[in-house]
């Protein structure tokens, strides 16, 4: 039996909505997305929900830096990933693009540094 | 008194931007004064991701977004002072600005690009009943303690606004453990974009109220609750509605408002609408040499379209510096049915033009026609049209050039 979902797909500012036509997890068709990204967020969102997780990180002095997973990571785990980056202190010498957790609760996605430190 | 060719006001996106495109256009002295003690502006708390589609083709976060310009302007060498505040422009294009090495600096400038951004509209602004206790905060500030001091501002948190930040501030919070236990819309629709409600509300099941406010805030020293009422299409709360909702925090999300007090007291005209200056497509003000770009001149959705702004008033601004003129037209520009403002306001060169604007309400199924007297210049198709989400006309050099002196609308039609 066919179910229909709607969703604002999130890939970019243009919020394009989405009607999804899917059985179990299988998706039959995608129709209202202006790119293919659409169409593949549809069909991630239907089967295995990920987001990219934006957060900062405690370094040994107390400041903080910005982070960001360089991979989306399913949407479940975003507490866990939470968790772990909160338990951490990094090095004050850390700079933009440096990986502060390598393959984040096995997920495949690094945390790394966003922040630009001059 | 030292001269400068061209000064920037503001190192945020805009500033960097249009410093960059100056500079590549032939402008060498150049100084950008910030106010902050970084080049970034407010690019540096904005640490979520989505900014850069656009510009560099793949999803970055604010911080990175604002290395690519940093990096540029160091690269290029492009003279700058942070921890610089400036306290007047005249109109003759002296600035005064003031920092703890240099003292008080006098500058006089050939050229000023305005990009000083905008600041969230504050509680006083808002009217709410109630004591002023500690727990209120605008979104921004809220993302600054957050994101920038690593302090969190409150456990339970109640939004009022669903402006883009407070939709971001509500999921920061909710991933750093606080409980965001509602987000109250005064408008029927929201103020932001369509995926922030999606992801930073919808991924964490935190309610949407639409056409709700705060009628109250209750609590002496600090925040211990508020009082939430839906309101009828006057806006006015009913009081059938009201309910309490217990948190400690309160966050203001409720709109933006372009920072101009430089620019009026340099004598610049404003637009009653925008808030910011009146300008002609090349983002020049009525100060011939004075321009203005990015959240200074009317609030953006995307730092993208900051970044395409900012290097039009910096060419722009290299233009004037090196006495570059293009064919003279004279051409408002008026909005009409549905559309609040336009930006630019004026026309004065008959070269290809696009004009931004904003509708004044949620509309569908309507066409953006652009009219000169009563002929139909354009006019394109748009399924939905939202006050959140800017809009975009082209203007053809050519038609620009027929038209020289007189005023074209841009207005929504059936």
């Amino acid at each position: 039996m066919a179910n229909i979902r709607e969703m604002t797909c999130i890939i970019c500012p243009r919020g394009c909505q989405l009607t999804v036509e899917y059985e179990g997890k299988n998706v039959l068709s995608v129709k209202g997305n202006a790119c293919k990204r659409g169409n593949d967020y549809a069909v991630a969102e239907c089967t295995c929900p990920t987001r990219t997780l934006t957060t900062t990180v405690m370094t040994e002095s107390g400041e903080v830096v910005a982070v960001k997973s360089n991979k989306a990571i399913p949407k479940e785990l975003l507490f866990d990933a939470m968790k772990q980056i909160n338990a951490l202190r990094v090095s004050d010498s850390v700079r933009q693009g440096d990986v502060v957790v390598a393959n984040i609760l096995d997920t495949g996605a690094d945390i790394i540094v966003t922040s630009y430190i001059e | 008194m030292l001269k400068v060719s061209l000064v920037i006001v503001g190192g945020g996106p805009a500033g960097m931007s249009a410093a960059v495109a100056a500079y590549k256009a032939g402008v060498k002295d150049i100084l950008i004064l910030e106010r902050e003690a970084h080049l970034g502006g407010i690019l540096r708390q904005c640490i979520h991701n989505g900014f850069g589609l656009h510009k560099f083709g793949e999803e970055l976060t604010g911080p990175e977004y604002a290395a690519r310009y940093a990096e540029q302007v160091k690269e290029l060498g492009i003279p700058y002072k942070v921890g610089t505040m400036v306290t007047k422009i005249t109109p003759d294009k002296e600035i005064t600005a003031i920092n703890s090495t240099d003292g008080i600096m006098h500058i006089k400038a050939d050229a000023i690009i305005l990009a000083m951004g905008c600041r969230e509209r504050p509680k006083g602004a808002l009217n709410i009943a109630g004591s002023r206790p500690s727990g209120i905060y605008t979104a921004g500030t809220a993302q600054k303690y957050v994101n920038i001091k690593g302090y969190m501002p409150g456990k339970e948190v109640v939004i009022l606004g669903s402006g883009d930040i407070g939709l971001i501030m509500a999921r920061r919070m909710t991933l750093e453990g606080a409980k965001v236990k509602a987000v109250c819309e005064l408008m029927p629709y929201s103020g932001g974009l369509a995926r922030n409600i999606e992801q930073c509300l919808n991924d964490f099941g935190i309610p949407l109220l639409l056409s709700h406010t705060v009628v109250q805030i209750h609590g002496k020293d600090r925040v211990t609750g508020v009082t939430i009422a839906k309101v009828d299409e006057q806006r006015r709360p009913i009081k059938e509605t009201e309910q309490y909702i217990a948190c400690d925090t309160l966050l203001l999300s409720c709109g933006l408002l372009p920072e101009n007090e430089l620019t009026k007291g340099a004598g610049i005209d404003i637009d009653r609408i925008t808030g910011g200056a009146v300008t002609d497509q090349n983002r020049q003000t009525s100060v011939p040499g004075v321009f203005a770009c990015g959240n200074v001149l009317h609030v953006h959705d995307l730092v993208d379209y900051v970044s395409d702004e900012a290097e039009i008033a910096g060419c722009a601004a290299a233009d004037y510096i090196a006495g570059i003129e293009s064919e003279r037209v004279d051409i408002s520009v008026r909005p009409v049915n549905g559309v609040r403002y336009t930006v630019p306001q004026r026309i004065t060169s008959a070269q290809d033009t696009v004009v931004y604007f904003r509708v004044s309400d949620v509309f569908r199924d309507k066409k953006i026609v652009v009219r000169c007297a009563e002929n139909v210049i354009s006019s394109k198709k748009k399924i939905k049209l939202a006050p959140g989400e800017m809009e975009t006309v082209k203007l053809d050099a050519k038609v620009l050039a027929g038209i020289g002196t007189g005023e074209i609308s841009i207005g929504l039609e059936d």
